[in-house]
């Protein structure tokens, strides 16, 4: 199979970790995998792009424009930001709870998300996903980088299975907080999409 | 024989250990400061694993290992290399007898850099050989051929992934155990190891035939391709391009695909057989246009009819990072292809907001140029900024960067502007890790010349902006020993700073105080700004805003902290961003911000 997949948000989201979790998942199912993260100053607070390309198609780290089959965002203007990537036809997660820049509080532009959200949905074939009523059982959105993943397994795009997922989740995260990933992920498995 | 899912660093590491390294010496940059994080994790006998003080350190310190038969690894990023320019440039006329890769990743972009500096024309400059992987698999197979090639020719070798080589995961088959390589020890010989001029004269005639030699031993290089048929246009590519190159490619057999794996010494033979029959070339590459210029050198020494496409034709890019897409029309233009860019026309989104990079909530650097900031109220001053996360003082509101060249310059600068204005105050800002690596020297100088200048070390105690490194500050090295600590405040003292402050940033009253009083006074003085880094420690609590709150906004237009944000035209506070500072509790003023907990944090004065 042949699958590409990016992920983007702002830094600190955690779009790392769900990124790995992935890739390690194509690999458990015998794919070769290439992924790329951002690291370095735009981790501070700047936005944040992982790219994941399964099979042997790709030969560099980086998914062309108009490639990506999924594209999975953290943020809502984050998602409008990387929108070139995406196929055509492709599928957009969306989280719409927006992260206003820091500069927002000084020089207000009034960015809600909100118009992002509508360009997306009139845009693309879209899941919007509110990290925060989701997330609520769960009492902290941070749970949102592996619960995306449930709606993600939800959704049927990905041709990697929930199982496999949900097997690297238990081996990958650390043992305390395993137990209240395999619930997000749950979770996002059972989220009403609007 | 296991698979392991690593970073490109990660596999530049591993590839050393496979090759039996000795010992793995750098300083940290991104995008190169994970090769020596995985080597410190793999630990075994016979390996000595060290974060040096910086790039030139990092090189003197494999350089003598490697004159005993060592296999030493030496890791910076591309503007490290200025550092050790000094012993590089040296070392390539002396040689050495083990193996020696030196990583110098570079930055095209750039991405996290000051520059975007080509290490390929540094080899060429140094005389010594270069080895360019495209992918983080080639990565892990070319560097252990770079310690063959090393013992070879008894010269120093670098190595010089790019970012996206570096910061690229792939799986690689590694070996279960690593053991180190034996070796022979030093052999004392003056006439060998001690650089002279006539030496220098001696060994440069060496080095031109050696380096010819080289040229014709890297034209049957296995990692030099040329896919597809001789065709009369044909692709020449280098680094991350040739994978974007590759994947275009892959429908189009006909044209033939060069790939320059060792950029100098230029594999002449080689690219002399893939030119034939080529009429037209052009050629992807990052930075500088090096092979392109190569390509120039040869078809014009050999009158080749063969037109040169590149970044001097105006076909590729100057400046910044290639991309898969960039690639792709570039090449569907040079063959005559039709490319259509396959994604959605977007030219009716909406305005994006703007994600400038900012110092992190809670972040003891932005208390510190605040008081620094206050203290200097209408007065005039300069305030010389470093390397490091700091360098983000730079923004609004805070605005107290005016310059940052390079590592350490901040010190230096400080007292450039004392000579042309000695009625300003000046301040150099430097982090703990910086101030170990190059700001020692420039206080010496201060103190010399007899300028007057205020230093602000901002000691986080860590290296915070390349990913939490240790330094000599921190008591603590890569071999995992817990080691005496090189206490800034005693080595400035024995240089003979005779003024030296050390606060707490977040106690507001007290730094603000400080700062004035050392503006006051002539001469070379220090404060030590001591907090520890807030990504690396638990939040010492939560602040909230009581009914009391005048909504005056001060606390935002002052301090510019990302946990204080506007919510229904109000001051609120992001509970899950704020680490409990105190910093605006201690701004606010109608007393409305209340910090739970002690409200303080860091060090203490003394």
């Amino acid at each position: 199979m042949n699958q590409d997949i990016l992920l983007c948000g702002v830094g600190g989201q955690g779009t790392v970790l769900a990124s790995k979790l992935i890739a390690a998942a194509a690999m458990a199912e015998g794919n070769t995998v290439h992924s790329a993260e951002t690291i370095g100053m735009a981790q501070r607070g700047g936005s944040v792009i992982s790219h994941i390309r399964i099979g042997d198609a790709a030969s560099s780290p980086l998914i062309p424009y108009g490639h990506a089959d999924i594209l999975i965002a953290f943020e809502p203007a984050e998602a409008v930001r990387n929108l070139a990537y995406l196929k055509q036809d492709g599928l957009v997660i969306v989280n719409s709870v927006p992260v206003r820049p820091t500069t927002e509080s000084l020089h207000p532009t009034g960015y809600d998300g909100a118009q992002m959200i509508a360009y997306l949905q009139q845009k693309c074939n879209c899941i919007t996903v509110d990290a925060n009523e989701l997330c609520a059982p769960l009492g902290s959105s941070k749970f949102f980088n592996v619960a995306v993943l449930g709606v993600l397994a939800k959704s049927g795009r990905l041709e990697i299975s929930a199982n496999t997922l949900l097997g690297e989740i238990r081996k990958r995260v650390p043992e305390k907080f395993i137990e209240s990933n395999v619930k997000a992920f749950e979770m996002g498995g059972s989220y009403t999409c609007s | 024989m296991s698979q392991e899912y690593v970073m490109g660093n990660g596999a530049i590491a591993l590839g050393a250990l496979a090759a039996g390294v000795n010992l793995a010496s750098g300083y940290p940059g991104t995008p190169s400061s994970e090769i020596i994080e995985t080597i410190s994790k793999y630990p075994h006998e016979g390996v000595h694993v060290e974060w040096s003080v910086n790039e030139k350190a990092a090189l003197e310190v494999a350089a003598a290992a490697a004159y005993a038969g060592a296999r030493t690894l030496v890791t910076m990023k591309q503007v490290g290399l200025n550092v050790a320019a000094d012993p590089l440039m040296s070392l390539a006329y002396v040689g050495v007898k083990g193996g020696m890769v030196i990583v110098s990743a570079d930055d095209p972009g750039p991405i996290s850099s000051q520059t975007e500096q080509d290490t390929r024309a540094f080899a060429e400059f140094a005389r010594i050989p270069v080895f360019d992987p495209t992918s983080p698999e080639e990565a892990y197979q070319m560097i252990q051929d770079a310690f063959e090639y090393s013992e070879k020719y008894e010269t120093p070798v670098l190595f010089r992934p790019t970012t996206r080589v570096c910061h690229a995961y792939a799986s690689i088959d590694v070996p279960d155990s690593y053991a180190a390589k034996a070796f022979e020890g030093f052999v004392k010989d003056s006439s060998k190891w001690v650089i002279f001029p006539r030496l220098s004269f001696a060994n440069h005639k060496k080095i031109e035939a050696r380096n010819i030699e080289i040229g014709k031993d890297f034209s049957d290089y296995a990692r030099n391709t040329c896919n597809g048929a001789a065709s009369k246009k044909a692709v020449f590519a280098s680094g991350v391009s040739y994978a974007y190159a590759e994947e275009f490619l892959r429908n189009h057999p006909e044209v033939q695909l060069v790939k320059i794996a060792t950029p100098h010494p230029f594999p002449e033979e080689f690219v002399l057989r893939a030119l034939a029959g080529a009429s037209e070339i052009i050629c992807l590459e990052e930075l500088s246009p090096y092979i392109e210029n190569q390509l120039y050198r040869l078809i014009g020494m050999h009158h080749l009819p063969v037109k040169v496409y590149g970044k001097r034709s105006g076909h590729v890019p100057v400046a910044g990072e290639n991309t898969a897409d960039g690639i792709a029309a570039i090449l569907a233009d040079f063959l005559d292809l039709t490319y259509e860019n396959p994604c959605m026309d977007l030219s009716d989104a909406p305005a994006l907001p703007v994600r400038p990079p900012v110092l992190c909530a809670g972040c003891p650097h932005r208390a510190s140029f605040y008081a620094v900031k206050k203290a200097m109220k209408g007065q005039k001053a300069y305030f010389c900024g470093d390397i490091g996360c700091y360098t983000l003082g730079n923004a609004m509101p805070l605005d107290m960067v005016d310059t940052c060249l390079c590592m350490g310059a901040g010190i230096t600068m400080a007292q450039g502007f004392h000579w042309v204005d000695p009625g300003a105050q000046t301040f150099a800002f430097v982090g703990d890790s910086t101030f170990f690596a190059s700001g020692m020297t420039g206080v010496v100088n201060a103190l010399y010349n007899d300028a007057d200048m205020t230093l602000c070390v901002l000691d986080n105690s860590t290296t915070a902006m390349t990913g939490h490194q240790p330094h000599p500050g921190t008591g603590k090295n890569m071999m995992g020993d817990i080691v005496e600590k090189v206490d800034i405040v005693k080595v400035l003292s024995g240089m003979g700073v005779k003024k030296i402050l050390v606060v707490n940033p977040f106690d507001l009253d007290q730094a603000v105080s400080a700062v004035k009083e050392c503006a006051a006074q002539k001469g070379v003085k220090a404060i030590i700004f001591k907090s520890p880094c807030v990504a690396i420690t638990k939040p010492a609590g939560k602040a909230c805003i009581s009914g009391h709150c005048i909504n005056c906004q001060k606390c935002i237009r002052e301090i510019g902290c990302p946990a204080l944000v506007i919510e229904d035209g109000k001051v609120a506070i992001d509970a899950s961003l704020c680490t409990g500072c105190g910093l605006c509790s201690q701004i606010c003023p109608a007393g409305a911000i209340e910090t739970t907990d002690s409200g303080k944090k860091g060090g203490s004065a003394s």
